[in-house]
């Protein structure tokens, strides 16, 4: 499933999120630098170095951070979900933490059970619907976070290295996800080390460096040609 | 240390006769301090989840305040429940005093700070680890509070142990709101008080003995549930 | 779902036990007695209010104390009936209107204990001399100091041998506000002289050394009053029952039930209410 059969319904003239001049500064630290951005793909994948401020944009952006400066626009109102490095899982099955999430919305037990079910289908993990969540693996628990999400059909969701924790077959399974899930029609916003993830999933790429923003541009020529020394340095550096 | 193995075997005798007066009192210790425990509960996991999650003027004083009335003796607490409960007191009409749920109440008001400032360590701990997975999926304080206190149940049984440890060991507060009537009010501590005052301290011992032993099934039971319970919801 | 049924069960068993503790006291018929240590630790009511029990359908409830707090609880309408033993306190309470009427019911004695060596030569049958020697050798005294009926007695005596225990008390004068057992226990530990009530001397096991010093002296006598408290004080107070208990305890059968009872083939109480 290539980047061109997702299709490309958010094109990037239709911008779904602004960010104007949005800081961050913690004691004298600047972690988010006056980044002004427009946000219009339907994959994007937010890249930089370590310390560069990646998972932070991404709280801002999700409104787990309250900016320091500046302000993020929404042109309309999208409902978000997140997915994080590490799943935290409820001391429940996995069943109960997919319908956790519904429960938190008001939704009818009995709809509440058949949306768990499916979204547990669709991550490959019906089977383990009875499940304690704590005691299955680390990829297995991703899956469910990610089935959690999922199964709230949110138009905007945003993944912070989902499968940096994991294995190369758990790490599989979860992009594989990732693209359905987009395929359904959600924006993606994703951090990631992972080069090749990023250029698997990413038709919009925005490299980070020192809490600014260097580059905005399509993901085909980030890999190809990147317009930025920054950025160019740390694509050979990434690049096995 | 030839008290020690009198009492011994002198509470392996009381134990293995059964006689329905000790039954009896070992009954009311463990009605009144379970209902205080469950009680206690009832309060104090909630409002220590809330001082955990929570964010209001004052907080920070209340969890101090809450630490310092872990240390809270006894007699104090009997002392206020008495003057509340005895017929010149605002709560006088209800003649509540020298009543089982005279000691209820002050065991209750006794163990609530436990309860309270052990829960929030365990949920403070929770919500660290939780607070932006729950945020994101929509959880405002309130629910988070509430799914945190279910989510810790296992490490939260801790804390109800330690309040029910507090109140069925204690005897300065039950001696004055209960009385220590004979088959009224009087529970395990009271007893072993009233025997040493008559300097049957075999007896008393044994009586002690009885006591831990008692406690000790209890743990050993939540212990067990919570093994189990562990075992299965990881 | 399993959760809910959990949660469902979880609040049906925190309503049971909490309708146990409250449903606990059902609706029995009982009054209640402030008392005091030695009449409850010495067994007497437990061989005495069977009796009324039985005949009379009304359960006491006992709340032993010391005189002086059995008194205050009586004073906030706590108690229906109090049985004490320290006249002055009682005809005050009386005569604050907090009691009705006080009836002499009985009488034991207080005995002088101290180490059967008695190192401060105060055998006898004169507590006031023995007193007297007690000051003297500055040997170890263990006083109540908790305003009971003993006390109270405990520092009449000082005072009747013409001495100043507030300021002769050094070291060797242990005030230690407790019950009568707790002090024995203290006494029995130090090998301490001790002013105590017969009757608990008698039910008391950890005497270690200890034995009877004086005894016998008329000056002992130590006198049980029973007194109604005042309904009109306190409109609660079950006075109709209390009255049957105290016109039980001064009756003939209520007077002899107290003379049968013994330790030891001993007597502890002596009957006196007709006088």
């Amino acid at each position: 499933m290539g980047g061109k059969a997702l299709g490309m319904s958010h094109e990037s003239n239709c911008t779904w999120l602004h960010l104007d001049q949005l800081g961050l500064t913690e004691g004298n630290i600047r972690i988010i630098d006056a980044i002004t951005l427009k946000v219009g793909a339907g994959r994007t994948a937010i890249l930089g170095p370590n310390g560069a401020g990646k998972s932070t944009l991404l709280r801002l952006m999700h409104g787990l951070l309250r900016p320091s400066a500046g302000k993020l626009h929404w042109p309309q109102t999208l409902s978000q979900g997140m997915v994080f490095q590490r799943p935290v899982m409820l001391r429940t099955t996995a069943l109960a933490n997919v319908a956790y999430g519904l429960k938190l919305r008001g939704v009818a037990t009995k709809e509440r059970q058949q949306r768990s079910m499916t979204a547990l289908a669709r991550v490959g993990l019906a089977d383990f619907a009875d499940r304690p969540a704590r005691r299955l693996s680390g990829g297995e628990q991703q899956r469910v976070a990610l089935a959690r999400v999922w199964a709230l059909e949110p138009q905007v969701l945003f993944l912070d290295e989902p499968t940096a924790s994991l294995d190369p077959a758990s790490s599989r399974e979860v992009e594989r996800i990732i693209k359905e899930i987009a395929a359904s029609g959600t924006r993606i916003v994703m951090t990631t080390h992972n080069l090749g993830q990023a250029r698997r999933i990413a038709e919009e790429v925005i490299y980070l460096e020192g809490g600014r923003v260097l580059e905005q541009t399509p993901a085909e020529s980030f890999f190809r040609q990147p317009q930025t020394t920054a950025a160019r340095s740390f694509l050979q550096e990434e690049t096995p | 240390m030839h008290e020690m193995t009198t009492s011994l075997a002198l509470a392996g005798e009381l134990f293995a006769q059964g006689d329905s007066q000790l039954l009896a009192i070992v009954l009311l210790s463990l009605r009144v301090s379970l209902t205080a425990t469950l009680l206690a509960c009832l309060i104090g996991m909630p409002l220590g989840a809330l001082l955990a999650v929570g964010r209001f003027p004052g907080r920070r004083t209340l969890i101090v305040l809450f630490n310092a009335l872990m240390g809270l003796p006894p007699v104090v607490v009997g002392l206020i429940v008495y003057l509340l409960l005895s017929r010149a007191g605002p709560l006088g009409q209800f003649g509540l005093l020298f009543t089982p749920t005279a000691m209820v109440i002050a065991q209750t008001i006794l163990i609530v700070p436990i309860v309270a400032a052990l829960s929030r360590q365990v949920v403070e701990d929770a919500w660290r680890e939780y607070r932006e997975q729950l945020r994101s999926l929509g959880a405002n304080r309130l629910r988070a509070a509430r799914t945190l206190l279910w989510d810790g149940r296992f490490s939260l049984t801790t804390a109800g142990l330690a309040g029910f440890g507090r109140a069925v060991a204690e005897v300065g507060a039950v001696m004055i709101v209960g009385g220590n009537i004979d088959g009224v009010t009087r529970v395990m501590t009271t007893t072993i008080a009233l025997e040493t005052s008559k300097g049957d301290l075999p007896l008393a011992l044994a009586l002690g003995m009885i006591l831990i032993a008692v406690v000790l099934l209890i743990n050993i039971a939540a212990f067990l549930l919570r093994q189990w319970a562990e075992r299965r919801w990881g | 779902m399993i959760r809910n049924l959990r949660r469902k069960i979880f609040s049906a068993a925190c309503g049971a036990s909490l309708l146990l503790a409250v449903s606990a006291h059902a609706q029995e018929r009982f009054i209640t007695v402030a008392s005091t240590t030695s009449t409850e630790q010495s067994g007497l009511f437990a061989h005495l209010l069977p009796a009324f029990e039985r005949e009379s359908g009304i359960l006491v409830r006992v709340v032993a104390l010391g005189t002086g707090q059995a008194l205050d609880l009586a004073r906030r309408g706590d108690a229906d009936v109090v049985f004490v033993h320290d006249k002055v306190a009682e005809e005050k309470f009386v005569a604050e209107g907090f009691g009705v009427k006080r009836q002499e019911v009985m009488y034991n004695d207080f005995v002088l204990i101290g180490p059967q060596n008695d190192p401060a030569k105060a055998a006898g049958k004169d507590i006031l001399a023995g007193l007297r020697q007690i000051e003297a050798a500055k040997a170890p005294f263990v006083s109540r100091g908790d305003k009971s009926g003993t006390h109270a007695a405990e520092l009449r005596y000082w005072k009747a041998a013409g001495i100043d225990i507030t300021a002769a008390k050094g070291p060797w004068y242990k005030d230690t506000g407790s019950g009568m057992g707790p002090a024995l226990n203290t006494a029995s530990s130090m090998n301490a002289y001790l002013l105590a009530d017969r009757g608990t001397w008698l039910n008391f096991k950890n005497r270690g050394d200890l034995g009877i010093v004086v005894e016998g002296d008329k000056q002992l006598f130590n006198q049980y009053g029973v007194i109604l408290v005042n309904p009109a004080k306190h409109a609660h107070i079950k006075q109709a029952d209390g009255q049957k208990l105290i016109d039980w305890v001064v009756s003939t059968a209520g007077q002899k039930t107290i003379a049968d009872y013994k330790i030891g083939g001993e007597q502890l109480f002596f009957p006196n209410a007709g006088n």
